[in-house]
C-alpha cells in the first residue's frame, strides 16, 4: 500500500511510537500515583515510583476539609444541565442549516465562525457586569445559561456535519406519510443520529465540566463553586498541598477520560469531518 | 479553554463523504428549489430562535458592549467615573514595562510550541497510516490529553517541574543529565521552557489526527505510480504527501496558530504568569487586568488580539494561496 518498509525502519517506527506513548501516560500515571501515596510519602526522598503502601487519605481528606463534595456536586448539575440544553437548542439550528437554502444563511455560519474565533475570555468584564445586572452572579443558573450559549456554535457546526449525512429521502418519505417536521425530527432523524447526538452532548459536557475563567468569574461563593474554580482557589494559596491536589486531579480527569474513551471515534469523526465549513 | 480543544478545521474529508452543495452553485434540483414562503420562513426562524438569542445575548452583546470601554476609564473599584479617555487605554497598555516581555513570550510561545507539534504530529501520522495490530488501542490512548482541560494540565506539569519533590528533576538526576535539581518554575528561561514542553504534550494529538484524516484521502495510486517511477521515501513525501495535503496542512497550523494564541488556561494553572510576570503572554496578561478590575485596559486588550488575528488570518491565508497560484503556472 504505503510503499514497503524495512526491518530498520520498523524499528525506528515503533521505538519512537513507544516513545511517544511513554510520554504521553507518564504525567498521568504519576498525579494517579501521588494521589495513591499517604500524604507524608509524597515529599519523602528518593522519590518513590511505586509506593510500598497505598492509601486513599488523600481522597477522604478531599471530602473531608475541602468541601468538594460541594463543588463535585455544584460541576455535575452545571454541566448535565448546560451540556443537554446546548445540544437540543443546537440540533433546532444545525438541521435548519443543514436542510435550509436561505439569505441569511452564510452570515449565520460566520456568526457563529466568530465566535469560535474571539476567545471567551475576551469579555469577561462587560460578561460579570451584564450577570451583575441580571443578579446572576454566584447562580448556578447563571454560569449554566452563559455555557449553553458558548458551547452552541460549535456544536451547531458539529451537528450540521452529521445531519449532512444522512440522505434526505428519510425525511421526505417520513413527510409524505404525514408526519409533521417536528415530528420528523425526532421520531426519524433523531434516532439515526444517535451516535452523533451523543458524541456532541459528551464534547459540551467536557467543555462545561473543564471551563474555568467563566466561573472563576461569575462564581465566587464557596457554594456554588465548580470543580475547576475551586482548584484554582487551590493553587492560589501559598503552599500547595499536593496530596489534596492530586487526588483532586485525579476524580476531575477520570470521567472526562472515561466519557472520551467512549465516543472518541464519533468526536474524531465530527472534528476533522462536520467542522467549519460553509 | 477547552471548548477550544473544538477550535477546529476543515480537513479535507473523504470525498464521497457526503454531498456536497458547491458555494455559488445553483440549488440543486427538487427539495432546494422551493421558493421561498411566509410559512417557510417562520420555520426557519422558529428553529434559529432558541441558539440566536442565547448567543446574541450572553456572547455577542457582552463582546460589542466591551469594546466601548477600551475608549473609556472603566475600572471596577470605582464605577462613578466611566469618561471617554480616547486612546490612554491603549498608551497606558504600551506603556507597561511588562507589556515587551509579555509580546516576546508569546510569540516565543506560538512558535516554540506549534514547530514540534506539527513535526511529531506529521511523524505519528505518517507512522499510524499503516495498519498493525493494536494500531486502534494506541490511538485511543495517545488521544487521553485531549480530555483534559488546559488548566488542570498546568498543575499537572506544575507537579511534575516541582523545584524540589518533582519527578523530572529525579529523572534528569538518574539519568546524569543534570547534578543538581533545577527549580524549573522559579526561573524565567526554564519556566518559559516547561509550559512549552506542556503545551506540546498537548497538541501533538490534534495535528496527528487531522494529518492522518487528511492522508487518508491520499489515493494509493499515486504512491504506486512513485514507486514505479523509483521515487525514494523522502521525494515520495516531499512531492506527494506533503504537495497533497498542503491546504490541510495550513488550515490547521492556521487555526492553531490562533488557538495556541488564546490559550492561556494551561500558563495559568502552570505558572500563573510567574515568576514576576516573567511567563505572561498576551491571553493571560489580559485576564490578570480583568481581575484586577481595570475594565477600560482588559478590553484594550481585547481588541488588540482581534485586530492581531485578523491581520495575521487575512496574512496567511493570502501568502498560501500565493504559493499555490505560482505552483499551478
Amino acid at each position: 500500500m504505503i510503499g514497503r518498509e524495512t526491518t530498520a525502519g520498523r524499528a525506528v517506527k515503533f521505538t519512537f511510537l513507544g516513545l511517544w506513548l511513554l510520554f504521553t501516560i507518564f504525567p498521568l500515571y504519576w498525579i494517579a500515583i501521588t494521589s495513591l501515596k499517604a500524604p507524608g510519602d509524597i515529599f519523602a526522598y528518593p522519590i518513590s515510583y511505586w509506593p510500598e503502601t497505598f492509601s486513599l487519605e488523600n481522597y477522604r481528606g478531599l471530602f473531608g476539609k475541602a468541601n468538594f463534595g460541594t463543588y463535585l456536586t455544584n460541576s455535575i448539575i452545571v454541566a448535565t444541565v448546560a451540556a443537554t440544553v446546548a445540544t437540543a437548542v443546537s440540533m433546532l439550528s444545525a438541521y435548519v442549516l443543514a436542510r435550509f437554502e436561505f439569505r441569511t444563511k452564510s452570515a449565520l455560519l460566520m456568526a457563529a465562525l466568530v465566535t469560535q474565533m474571539i476567545p471567551a475570555f475576551i469579555a469577561l468584564g462587560p460578561l460579570y457586569l451584564l450577570m451583575t445586572d441580571l443578579q446572576m452572579v454566584d447562580n448556578r443558573f447563571g454560569l449554566i445559561l452563559v455555557y449553553i450559549a458558548v458551547y452552541i456554535p460549535f456544536c451547531t457546526v458539529m451537528l450540521r456535519g452529521f445531519f449532512e449525512n444522512i440522505p434526505d429521502a428519510l425525511e421526505e418519505a417520513a413527510m409524505i406519510d404525514g408526519l409533521s417536521r417536528f415530528a420528523t425530527l425526532f421520531r426519524v432523524l433523531l434516532p439515526v443520529m444517535r451516535p452523533g447526538i451523543i458524541a456532541a452532548f459528551i464534547f459540551n459536557f467536557v467543555n462545561c465540566w473543564n471551563e474555568l475563567f467563566l466561573s472563576v468569574t461569575l462564581m465566587n461563593s464557596d457554594d456554588t463553586k465548580t470543580i475547576p474554580t475551586a482548584l484554582n482557589g487551590f493553587i492560589s494559596s501559598f503552599n500547595i498541598d499536593w496530596g489534596s491536589m492530586s487526588a483532586a486531579a485525579v476524580l476531575t480527569i477520570a470521567p472526562t477520560m472515561l466519557l472520551f474513551a467512549f465516543a472518541s471515534r464519533h468526536i474524531v469523526q465530527g472534528l476533522t469531518a462536520g467542522a467549519v465549513k460553509g | 479553554m477547552p471548548a477550544s480543544s473544538a477550535h477546529t478545521t476543515a480537513a479535507k474529508e473523504p470525498a464521497a463523504a457526503r454531498p456536497t452543495h458547491p458555494k455559488g452553485a445553483p440549488p440543486a434540483p427538487g427539495r432546494r428549489k422551493r421558493e421561498f414562503t411566509t410559512r417557510r420562513g417562520l420555520v426557519i426562524a422558529a428553529y434559529m430562535a432558541p441558539a440566536a438569542i442565547f448567543v446574541a445575548i450572553f456572547t455577542y452583546y457582552p463582546m460589542v458592549a466591551g469594546s466601548q470601554m477600551a475608549f473609556r476609564n472603566w475600572k471596577l473599584a470605582d464605577l462613578t467615573d466611566t469618561s471617554w479617555v480616547g486612546l490612554k487605554n491603549f498608551q497606558d497598555v504600551f506603556a507597561d514595562p511588562a507589556w515587551g516581555t509579555v509580546l516576546t513570550n508569546t510569540g516565543v510561545w506560538v512558535v516554540a510550541s506549534i514547530v514540534p507539534q506539527l513535526v511529531i504530529g506529521f511523524a505519528l501520522a505518517l507512522w499510524l497510516r499503516r495498519r498493525f495490530r493494536f494500531r486502534g488501542v494506541y490511538q485511543a490512548l495517545i488521544f487521553f490529553p485531549w480530555a483534559i482541560s488546559g488548566f488542570l494540565i498546568g498543575i499537572l506539569f506544575r507537579w511534575l517541574f516541582n523545584g524540589e519533590f518533582g519527578v523530572v528533576n529525579d529523572l534528569l538526576q538518574k539519568a546524569g543529565i543534570i547534578d543538581e535539581p533545577i527549580g524549573w518554575l522559579s526561573d524565567p528561561q526554564t519556566a518559559m521552557a516547561a509550559v512549552i514542553v506542556a503545551n506540546i504534550w498537548y497538541g501533538v494529538t490534534f495535528f496527528a489526527i487531522m494529518i492522518l484524516a487528511a492522508l487518508q484521502s491520499i489515493p494509493d495510486e499515486l504512491y504506486e505510480a512513485a514507486a514505479l517511477d523509483g521515487a525514494g521515501k523522502a521525494r515520495t513525501l516531499f512531492r506527494i504527501t506533503i504537495p497533497y495535503i498542503r491546504t490541510t496542512l495550513a488550515l490547521t497550523v492556521l487555526l492553531r496558530v490562533i488557538w495556541i494564541f488564546n490559550f492561556p488556561d494551561l500558563i495559568f494553572g502552570m505558572t500563573g504568569g510567574g515568576p514576576n510576570n516573567e511567563t505572561h503572554i498576551v491571553s493571560t496578561w489580559m485576564i490578570k487586568i480583568t481581575q484586577q478590575g481595570d475594565y477600560g485596559r482588559a478590553s484594550a486588550i481585547g481588541l488588540l488580539i482581534v485586530a492581531g488575528l485578523l491581520l495575521f488570518a487575512i496574512f496567511f491565508l493570502l501568502a498560501t494561496r500565493e504559493r499555490k497560484e505560482a505552483r499551478s503556472r
